[in-house]
């Protein structure tokens, strides 16, 4: 019997929330306005100290645990991370899943309506950024009497934005899980980046960003760059053990057809993402990846940029993340040091690459479960 | 999960050395803290704000469990994380021995610290003595290991710490020489079976 079975939510149903005060993106841009839809699960406690915002990456959205009451069948993406008695213990903490503005599952994003053409946003949407993400965040939180979180957290993207709501709120976050994370993109990583954006931008079905209007959806480019990010997403050995040089037929055929198990699984990949998700929300996604840099404000210096930071920090890595490198963490983790942060780090032992934040993983989950333990156990800062 | 702190004190008589010569609320690196005992003991004492350097997965999440900064770094590779001069005290505690570029260490302790305390199993001990006389590598509460699973490559006496010392422009500023649970005074190269010392870099 799967663990997970015995600890699970059960059904969730999302919420929304409306804001109707204009809202200024860090482009410049405006929003008339917008709604962001979420999950909560646990229960708020009396004084509303025990909340924790769990911060999604790339494809993420709110649904975070526990089964969708839309999909019966469709578990959060961090189904085993949340929940009660997992590490994430919503016996104890009041859990937030938020869909990001500029999302594609139900919060205000390219693929909603505007009110202004009365046609969707499209190509007419702005950029967003973390710390648009993280300012929104924050209206949610006031809506809900959430004025300190217990913890903010999350991996990759996710983590960016944990860190920028310890920087940017320094009094409403007591803890930071930065997990599988980093305080900038490699220009490796904005490379990619570009050729995933690149692919869709080329797509004749993309039209500028308006495809709604045309009926038609970017499926070629949106499968291109999703099949990209999902090979580095993994690592060379996560591959070669699961894959190999298996053929599916098991010989060669002398064509351009998917012969290599790899190639099978890959076009797999992409076909299922292209099918649910936003190309529009996709390049403003990794767009905000490559802009996420808090020292770029503070003369270069991160040190200098987590000068504010009030909260206790644990900074998770994985030995095979090659694109979120422990190195990168540890950059965060000096920073910290420097400015006399409390602060834990665990580089983590997998073969997954970057995507070993999303999967289950003893010591991993040791650790959070311990670090959260003691938070549990811990009231709301003055 | 943890022991009271009273058998710690007890268990380690290098913990209420160390304790001793650290003033409260001072700033504390403890290298190869393990389960962070050390930490913890100094935290509770001398309200230290400590951190803790650990390489071992399950010490990781010992040190987490019982609400202590711990970095997961390998001594080995530097203490490259820390600023000069960013610990009033670096301790290595019953590591000295184990490590394979201990003067790299050293140096690097006192890169990041004012002072630096470290702790060793005596290699000098009239048992150890015997056991060499006797034609045998010493076996003991402080050497438990076998010479072919030891992880202990650099094991040096009283005397040669002190000679490591002085060729490193170390000044020693203090030593406590334990053997029996308790001090010694006389002989203490002789008798001690576990040295703690406290020094800093030369003026």
């Amino acid at each position: 019997m799967k663990l997970n079975a015995v600890h699970s939510l059960g059904v969730v149903t999302p919420q929304r929330m409306q804001f109707d005060a204009p809202f200024a993106c860090a482009s410049g841009a405006q929003l008339p306005g917008f709604e962001l839809v979420y999950e909560t699960y646990g229960t708020l406690n009396a004084d509303k100290s025990n909340a924790i915002l769990v911060c999604h990456a790339l494809s993420g959205h709110h649904h975070v645990a526990g089964l969708s009451s839309e999909d019966p069948k469709s578990a959060g993406w961090w189904d085993t991370m949340v929940g009660p008695g997992k590490p994430v213990d919503t016996n104890k903490f009041f859990v937030i899943g938020v869909n990001n503005l500029g999302g594609c599952h139900g919060s205000t994003g390219p693929g909603s309506h505007n009110p202004a053409s009365g046609q969707p946003y499209g190509s007419s949407f702005p950029v967003v950024t973390v710390d648009d993400w993280v300012a929104s965040q924050a209206l949610l939180a006031d809506r809900l009497g959430i004025r300190q979180f217990a913890a903010v957290m999350g991996g990759s993207l996710g983590g960016m934005q944990a860190m920028q709501w310890a920087i940017n709120f320094p009094e409403r976050v007591r803890h930071v899980l930065a997990i599988a994370t980093a305080p900038s993109l490699t220009t490796e990583n904005i490379a990619f980046n570009d050729v995933a954006r690149n692919a869709i931008l080329t797509d004749p079905d993309f039209h500028g960003g308006d495809f709604y209007q045309h009926g038609v959806v970017p499926t070629r480019g949106l499968r291109l760059a999703r099949m990209l990010g999902h090979i580095t997403y993994l690592s060379d050995d996560a591959m070669a053990g699961k894959f190999g040089r298996g053929l599916r037929s098991g010989d060669y055929q002398y064509g351009y057809g998917i012969e290599f198990e790899v190639e099978s699984y890959l076009r797999y990949q992409g076909d299922k993402f292209a099918a649910y998700f936003d190309a529009n929300t996709y390049l403003l996604m990794t767009k905000a990846l490559d802009y996420f840099d808090p020292a770029r404000l503070a003369g270069g210096s991160l040190r200098r940029a987590f000068a504010p930071v009030s909260a206790d920090f644990l900074v998770v890595s994985f030995s095979s993340d090659w694109r979120f490198s422990p190195q990168r963490s540890r950059q965060i983790v000096q920073a910290l040091l420097h400015n006399g942060r409390n602060v834990s780090y665990s580089e983590i032992t997998s073969t997954h690459g970057h995507d070993s934040f999303l999967m289950e993983n003893p010591h991993y989950f040791d650790v959070v479960r311990s670090y959260l333990n003691n938070v549990a156990a811990e009231g709301a800062r003055p | 999960m943890s022991r009271p702190l009273s058998l710690l004190a007890e268990e380690r008589p290098d913990f209420a050395a160390i304790a001793r010569w650290i003033p409260a609320n001072a700033r504390v690196l403890d290298l190869g803290c393990g389960d962070g005992s050390l930490l913890r003991y100094l935290k509770e004492v001398r309200a230290v704000r400590g951190y803790g350097v650990e390489i071992s997965d399950a010490d990781i999440v010992s040190c987490i469990a019982n609400g202590l900064n711990v970095i997961q770094n390998d001594l080995e590779s530097g203490l490259a994380d820390f600023e000069d001069n960013a610990f009033d005290f670096v301790i290595l505690s019953q590591t000295l021995q184990a490590t394979r570029h201990t003067a790299q260490l050293v140096r690097e302790m006192l890169r990041v610290g004012q002072q630096g305390i470290v702790s060793f199993p005596n290699f000098g001990h009239w048992k150890n003595r015997l056991s060499i006389l006797n034609g045998r590598m010493p076996i003991s509460p402080e050497l438990p290991y076998q010479w072919y699973d030891t992880p202990n490559v650099h094991l040096c006496t009283l005397h040669d710490f002190e000679a490591f010392c002085r060729e490193h422009r170390i000044e020693i500023l203090d030593r406590r020489v334990m053997g029996g649970g308790r001090e010694v005074s006389v002989l203490p190269n002789v008798f001690g079976s576990t040295a703690v010392y406290r020094f800093r870099r030369q003026a």
